[in-house]
């Protein structure tokens, strides 16, 4: 069970990451986020924000549609 | 001899005199010690935090020259993630970017080449152009066209993020007074500046860039 969700898609590079990051400020420390998007940079993208944020990225699909699971540090 | 000896040496340690003396001496051995490293320790203090300083904050700063509005969108595409990402972004704008900050256009108070400067440049960053194909403005019409089927945002919604994300947008008010451009004209919350701004803010990132 995830704690929110987040519907980035129809948003383009860096809009998702933008979101993302305003979703993750609202949400306590451990909770989870998931993600949908068809931004096709956001599989790389997703990867390089968790890492230079410190957060998990506890799933990731990619294809059409793609769906992380995030969990806050 | 041995019992006398014994004697001897509980004596003197009971010796108030002897005792006072090895106490002072002891502080004393202390006290010169402390100062000892205290010294050390100031010698060493500046060298730390000069070592400290040099070392680049979590910070993204920009120096936008390009009045075009491809140039102009990848810098605001940049400053927003970076500010996505938490870092501390600054975007400079000097000479033909301040286009993009401008609301409105006057004409008083400027001399003539200012004036004719303010009535050929863009009024906006609705109305820069583009760096290549431009085609007398028929290339930013339809390059704004396919960015909109992409759901690119567009250069004054790119503005508008990047002020609701704490970019600070700072303009060069020596390009400003170059070019004649007021006050008045450019878009409210902005910070004005001039090149040691830039420069105590670029030495102290970890990424600065020219576009």
């Amino acid at each position: 069970m995830v704690d929110v969700q987040l519907d980035c898609q129809g948003l383009i590079c860096p809009m998702p990451i933008v979101r993302i990051s305003q979703a993750m400020r609202k949400i306590a420390s451990n909770q989870t986020l998931e993600v949908t998007a068809n931004d096709p940079a956001f599989g790389a993208d997703i990867k390089a924000w968790v890492k230079k944020m410190g957060h998990t990225l506890l799933e990731l699909e990619e294809g059409d549609i793609h769906r992380a699971i995030i969990q806050k540090s | 001899m041995e019992p006398n000896q014994e004697s001897l040496r509980t004596n003197l340690l009971e010796d108030p005199v002897l005792q006072k003396y090895v106490a002072e001496l002891v502080e004393q051995k202390v006290a010169e010690r402390f100062d000892r490293m205290q010294l050390s320790i100031d010698q060493a203090l500046p060298q730390v935090q000069s070592v400290a300083s040099p070392a680049p904050s979590d910070r993204v700063t920009l120096f936008v020259f390009s009045g075009d509005m491809d140039r102009l969108v990848s810098a605001f595409m940049i400053a927003t993630g970076a500010a996505a990402m938490d870092f501390k972004v600054t975007m400079y704008f000097a000479f033909w970017s301040l286009v993009a900050l401008k609301k409105t256009t006057r004409f008083a108070q400027k001399s003539l080449p200012q004036k004719m400067l303010s009535a050929m440049l863009p009024s906006g960053p609705n109305h820069v152009g583009i760096s290549k194909m431009n085609m007398l403005g028929m290339g930013p019409i339809m390059l704004k066209m396919m960015m909109g089927k992409q759901n690119v945002e567009t250069l004054p919604d790119f503005i508008a993020l990047a002020q609701e994300m704490e970019v600070r947008l700072v303009a060069c008010q020596m390009s400003m007074g170059v070019m004649g451009i007021q006050v008045e004209e450019l878009i409210e919350g902005l910070e004005y500046g001039g090149v040691s701004t830039y420069l105590d803010d670029a030495t102290d990132s970890k990424l600065t860039l020219y576009i």
